[in-house]
């Protein structure tokens, strides 16, 4: 029991295993809707600032660019995590999520630094239509980090106890499904949200 | 499904290959997320001209990390994932192309008197 096979898995595993990460990949896909209806308000409220800041006066590039990048290697770094699970490496396993871990964290910090530099400026939510829609929209994809950082410390918790059991293998596919999905999410909100928010 | 059987049973033996497929879509993820980057930082183009340029850069990216994280191309038959992903993306273009071109549309022939009384009454 020490050492789990994954070639050698009973038919019905193989069923539950397949049935499990399609049905979590159709919640991906409803996640995408509610994302999209996020953007969809955004973008049309992007130019309702009452008075308030423009986009083009919040933002800094920069760093946004350094959450970005921090986000695009932690999902790569995931992605190597099941590579080692494939190889049956419980503590290359360990290693590498804890890592992703950190470089969520890091990205989840950044975030939030950025938010509260921005309510300190007395631009919160309250203050126009752009910074609601602005706020909702990041701030979702903020919180599914938080989730998704929870998620990683309780799995690595139940791997480093009873190892890559079957249980163990099939959440850490949807972890990692997971969060390559809110890699792809970010790539738009770097776009629509920062990019084009800066272009005068 | 490649999470699924594929994973299972080719993972063990073309892990080089995955590798090299993580490595490739961790590179050109970086690359394009820069070059969008640089466009807008340096004004390379204008207007719609860089918005479409950045957006298509965007669809790019998301495409490669779908076939290098998530192995999208490489599920068996019948393509579930594949297809449920398609269907989401027709949803989020009706969704959004369509809250688009409404309000762009009222905003022509509504807006810009909205925006008056709003900013002669700031506290209204």
């Amino acid at each position: 029991m020490t050492r789990y096979s994954l070639a050698a898995l009973e038919e019905h595993q193989k069923e539950v295993y397949s049935k499990t990460i399609f049905g979590f990949w159709l919640y991906l896909m409803t996640d995408c809707l509610l994302f999209a209806t996020l953007f969809a308000s955004y973008v049309v409220l992007h130019p309702n600032t009452f008075g308030g800041p423009t986009s083009q006066q919040i933002f800094n590039l920069p760093y946004v660019l350094t959450e970005t990048i921090i986000l695009l290697t932690s999902s790569f770094v995931s992605g190597l995590g099941i590579l080692f699970v494939h190889r049956n490496r419980k503590n290359n396993v360990l290693f590498c999520f804890i890592l992703t871990f950190l470089l969520g964290l890091a990205f989840l910090v950044l975030e939030l630094n950025e938010f509260g530099h921005l309510i300190e400026q007395g631009y919160s939510w309250k203050r126009s239509a752009f910074l609601s829609a602005y706020f909702t929209l990041v701030g979702t994809h903020g919180l599914h980090i938080t989730i998704g950082l929870l998620w990683i410390v309780v799995l690595m918790i139940q791997i480093g106890a009873s190892g890559l059991v079957f249980d163990n293998v099939k959440r850490l596919m949807c972890l990692s499904i997971f969060w390559h999905f809110l890699d792809i999410i970010w790539i738009f909100i770097f776009t629509i949200v920062y990019l084009m928010g800066t272009i005068p | 499904m490649k999470k699924a059987f594929r994973t299972f049973e080719e993972g063990l033996t073309s892990q080089r290959g995955t590798i090299e497929l993580y490595g490739i879509g961790f590179i050109f993820s970086l690359l394009l997320t820069l070059t969008s980057y640089f466009f807008v930082s340096y004004q390379w183009l204008e207007g719609w001209s860089l918005i479409l340029t950045i957006i298509f850069l965007g669809i790019i990216q998301m495409v490669v990390q779908l076939l290098c994280f998530l192995h999208l191309d490489s599920e068996p038959k019948p393509r579930w994932n594949l297809i449920s992903f398609l269907f989401m993306s027709l949803v989020v273009f009706i969704l959004v192309g369509g809250s688009l071109w409404i309000m762009w549309n009222l905003e022509g022939r509504v807006m810009p008197h909205t925006h008056l009384d709003l900013h002669h009454q700031p506290g209204f």
